[in-house]
């Protein structure tokens, strides 16, 4: 029976939480002061959080920061069916033993890395029980189920991102966790520094950026008027990449910006009068 | 149908019974022998529309019927558009403006067209694409020709111009684009009246200049947008050859207004003929948009003044005698330095950055005395120059207006109801008490029941993975282990929200009928479903509604979603009463827009009713306001919305289906029994 068992121990390996650690920089176009802010708030041991739309390069970001500070970065996306175990960890049991495994939260503490739980507000409610005495002078996380208590290390960073423009009065944060954070507004890029974005991450040329990034303005103007957001750099970056890949604009743009912004009729003729005014 | 053409006396019958004339004194005949000479289908048109109009009023039903008889030969296929114009024009002008549109309308043109393109069809699409496009907001509007006053744009209603319906189509976008960029690129920005006054035919010198504009905005059009430049380009061909030098010269990145007013000036001199005609080219009204934009001027300048002010006194009280850094466009003197009018314009409030963002596409730049604050003595904080008219006149606005639809026309009546939302009032809060005790046994076996639904954590046993070990999966494993049998790997328990995300609107008929039981039944059966909503952790909000006309569409807010079930909210449900009317579109459109607003998965309106929707005066009452609400339900139910009605009906309640689904209603043929049944039928609708 020793063949199964060690199978499942490789299992069990396969699911601990990979630390990633970033050899080359990622590529990551300051838009203001944010880089000096996270670097300090590194240096004093503070909580960040990342408020902005989708596709605006909060998650590029975070990548960026923590190859500048030469941290591991351990990446949550987090779901209405996140629990506190689902960070913190849970036993297994393999074959015949049970088997503590760490959550991510768990492992970026004990690695000194920096742990970023995207769309916090995604999660259940319960997960500010870990995040609270994370982020104050605490600077501890408690693992019940262990009786552990762990004491996060100088390099140790917790950063959380949402994104207030779906907000609801139903997923609200509360004021006890915002006010544990310093705050970064991140935004859509000024058109010049979002048509280098898109070049150099779309890999077209300064031009058909530029139109892409006059089209991504128009589609903002949407916001609320058939649109409930307009589209992010995201968008762009991907309408770019496939007319780096050889492809019409005027397809691409209706693939990669069009039809993921609307279904509703006046709304994707209006987004298809748009890419045809611009292209 | 029977084939045959009616004969001009059983025309006149049929008139007759439709316009109740012989009560006028008034005869069919002559109508009825224009009429004897036309195809059965078209006498069937005719008659069909003359009853429709006499619905909403017997002039308007005998002018239509009259007018029909003479034009319906001419107006072909076309004639229930003329007969929609006609009716619409009456809605907003009565029957003088009815008979300008019907006579007019005969006047344009009537050759039939299946290429031709509506407005209304394009009209979602086209103003989303001006939304997009930069400067001030604009509105859209159908009307006799293309044309704006800087603040509205105005289309025909119908294009046919080009071969096809995809030209039409891009016809109108073309208008559309030309006349916005009048607004965007300054084609009011200069008086063009004294040029014109040197021309002998205005029209024509207004011809001239509007093609001239058309020229220059094409090419500031290409600067921002290439592909629509390109678009027009294709959609209008070349040029005219003697133009050329022309077109060159208003193609210039600099070229303004004045340059087409020089071109003007020259073909003039050259002696100008008529205008060449290019169908996307539109009309031009300078005088009423520059009326409208001096207005606008104004009423901007001094808003733009007002929040200075505000400003600059924050400032002196924060005690910045040097002025705060926080607002840079203040100095000490009061006088405000805007070196990039676009970044400072940052730390001015909306109303005011909408207002200087205006006066920047106006006027190229913010106007010296806007920027001058208007002494120390001047401070008003708020009051908003419309709120001040509002007041001043003496009236209150509608809080939002809504469209209506007449299944006769097969048409919107555009901003048809105007509708009033207004907070409850209170009523007695010993009532309330009064039926939580009488009901106290009920309303416990009810929460019990609900507690039960709500959204608990389920333990989900024998998982991969979860929260607890599964004890009896182990003791399984454990044995299939001993036995030399493989162990399943499903040990845990894992405990999994159920989460109901439910929001839950109900709309409550406050007309007249429902006086006494029913009211009764409805206020009882409110309390006894908020004792059961309150159990299960749903959101919900409740709504009355009732008025008087279209005029008067009314809508009571007794609790709304983010309102608790506090003793003032059971004040409000106390205080429901019996008062006029059943006008029931319009508040299916007002509260499902609010429900639509809720941030959940599930959207529910359920409507307490005593019967079909009705209002004052024949016109809502039957088919027509059937058919408004089911219309309005079914706008609901694209937005994610589904419907339930609960009536009390003594009469049967035959219409329910149409407007619902067979299954989306239950009728309670006795006002006594809802409360007890109401909590019953939402645990089964939401279950
Ligand atoms: N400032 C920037 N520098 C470099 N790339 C950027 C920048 N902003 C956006 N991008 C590009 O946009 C893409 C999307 O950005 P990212 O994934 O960081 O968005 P996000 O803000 O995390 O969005 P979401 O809220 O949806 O997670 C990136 O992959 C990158 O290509
Ligand atoms: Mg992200």
């Amino acid at each position: 029976m020793t063949a199964p068992k060690q199978s499942a121990r490789a299992d069990v390996r396969a699911l601990a939480t990979p630390l990633l650690s970033l050899a080359s920089e990622p590529y990551y176009h300051a838009t203001g002061e944010e880089v000096a802010v996270f670097e300090a708030a590194a240096g004093r041991c503070l909580p960040v959080m990342l408020k902005g739309p989708t596709g605006c390069g909060k998650t590029r970001f975070v990548e960026h920061m923590a190859w500048r500070l030469k941290r591991p970065l351990v990446t949550v996306a987090c779901h209405d069916d996140l629990t506190t175990s689902d960070l913190v960890g849970r036993y297994l049991i393999v074959g015949d033993e049970t088997v503590w495994m760490d959550g991510p939260l768990t492992a970026a503490v004990r690695a000194g890395a920096i742990c970023y739980l995207d769309e916090i507000v995604e999660a259940r409610k319960d997960t500010s029980v870990v995040i609270h005495p994370l982020t104050d002078s605490r600077r501890a996380l408690p693992v019940e189920k262990r009786g552990e208590y762990l004491v996060a290390p100088p390099d140790f960073m917790l950063v959380i991102s949402y994104n207030p423009g779906y907000q609801s009065v139903l997923k609200e944060m509360k004021p006890s966790t915002r006010q544990r954070f310093v705050a970064l507004d991140f935004d859509y890029p000024e058109a010049e520094t979002e048509a280098r974005i898109v070049a150099h991450e779309g890999g077209v040329d300064a031009d058909t950026a530029r139109l892409l990034v006059k089209l991504g303005s128009l589609t903002r103007k949407l916001k609320g008027a058939g649109l409930d957001e307009g589209a992010g750099t995201r968008l762009l970056v991907h309408a770019a990449q496939l007319i780096a890949a050889g492809m019409a604009p005027l397809t691409a743009c209706t693939a990669a910006i069009a039809r993921p912004l609307a279904d509703e009729a006046d709304t994707r003729d209006a987004l298809d009068d748009l890419i045809r005014a611009v292209f | 149908m029977p084939e045959r053409k009616l004969f001009a006396h059983e025309l006149e019958k049929r008139l007759d019974e439709l316009l109740l004339l012989a009560l006028r004194q008034r005869s069919a005949a002559q109508p009825a022998a224009l009429l004897e000479a036309l195809p059965r289908q078209i006498q069937e048109r005719v008659l069909h529309w003359a009853g429709v109009a006499a619905q909403t009023s017997d002039d308007l039903g005998w002018l239509l019927a009259s007018l029909a008889a003479a034009q319906a030969a001419g107006l072909g296929v076309r004639l229930d558009d003329w007969a929609r114009a006609g009716l619409d024009a009456y809605d907003r002008g009565g029957l003088a403006a009815a008979r300008t549109a019907l006579t007019g309308f005969a006047a344009t043109d009537c050759a039939p067209a299946a290429h031709s393109v509506a407005f209304a069809a394009v009209e979602g699409r086209l103003s989303r694409f001006l939304q997009a496009l930069d400067g001030r907001p604009l509105k859209l509007a159908a009307g006799e020709a293309a044309w704006t006053d800087t603040e509205t744009l105005w289309l025909p209603q119908r294009l046919d111009l080009a071969g096809d319906a995809a030209g039409n189509r891009s016809l109108y976008k073309a208008m559309a684009a030309l006349l916005w960029a009048q607004t965007r690129y300054g084609s009011f920005a200069l008086d063009p009246e004294p040029e014109l006054e040197l021309w002998p035919d205005r029209e024509r010198g207004l011809g001239w200049f509007a093609l001239f504009e058309a020229m220059r905005l094409e090419a500031c059009i290409a600067l921002e947008l290439p592909g629509l430049a390109m678009e027009i380009t294709g959609l209008r061909g070349p040029w005219p050859a003697g133009l050329k030098e022309a077109a060159a010269r208003l193609a210039q990145p600099d070229a303004t207004v004045a340059d087409s007013l020089a071109c003007m000036a020259a073909q003039r001199l050259a002696g100008a003929g008529a205008t060449p005609a290019f169908s996307h080219v539109t009309g031009m009204d300078p005088v009423a948009a520059r009326r409208l934009r001096a207005a606008r001027i104004r009423r901007e300048t001094a808003t733009l003044r007002r929040a200075l002010n505000v400003l600059r006194a924050l400032d002196a009280k924060a005690g910045g005698r040097t002025g705060n850094p926080d607002y840079p466009l203040l100095a000490a003197d009061g006088e405000v330095q805007l070196a990039d009018p676009q970044a400072d314009l940052v730390v001015l409030p909306p109303d005011a950055r909408a207002a200087a963002k205006s006066l920047l596409q106006d006027l190229g730049e913010i106007p010296p005395e806007a920027l001058h604050a208007a002494g120390p003595g001047a401070w008003q904080p708020v009051a908003g120059a419309e709120a001040d008219e509002a007041a001043a006149a003496g009236t209150t606005r509608p809080d939002a207006f809504y469209d209506e639809w007449d299944y006769r026309r097969a048409a919107w009546r555009r901003d048809w109801c105007h509708l009033y939302e207004v907070e409850a009032p209170a009523g007695d809060h010993e009532w309330v008490d009064e039926v939580r005790r009488r009901h106290a046994h009920l309303i416990r076996s009810i929460r019990r029941r609900f507690e039960a639904l709500r959204g608990e954590d389920k333990p989900q046993r024998r998982q991969l993975d979860g929260e607890e070990i599964d004890l009896d999966a182990q003791v399984d494993a454990r044995a299939d282990r001993k036995s030399g049998a493989e162990p399943s790997p499903r040990l845990f328990i894992h405990r999994r929200r159920v989460e109901r995300s439910l929001a839950v609107m109900f709309m409550v008929d406050m007309s007249g009928s429902t006086k006494g039981w029913v009211n009764d039944a409805e206020r009882e059966s409110l309390v006894l479903l908020c004792e059961a909503i309150e159990a299960l952790g749903d959101s919900y909000a409740i709504y009355g509604f009732s008025g008087w006309t279209r005029t008067h569409c009314d809508i009571y807010r007794i609790k709304h979603f983010a309102d608790r079930y506090d003793a003032a909210t059971r004040r409000r449900i106390a205080g429901i009463e019996a008062r006029d009317y059943t006008r029931m579109g319009v508040a299916v459109r007002h509260l499902s827009g609010l429900l639509a607003r809720q941030n959940t998965r599930h959207k529910l309106l359920v409507t307490l009713s005593d019967g079909r929707p009705d209002d004052y005066g024949d016109e809502y009452r039957g088919r027509y306001g059937i058919e408004d609400t089911r219309r309005a339900l079914l706008e609901a139910r694209e937005k994610g919305i589904r419907s339930y009605c609960v009536t009390i009906d003594r009469h049967g309640a035959d219409y329910l289906p149409q407007l619902y689904g067979p299954a989306h209603y239950s009728v309670i043929d006795d006002a006594k029994k809802l409360p007890q049944k109401i909590a019953e039928i939402y645990r089964r609708l939401t279950a």
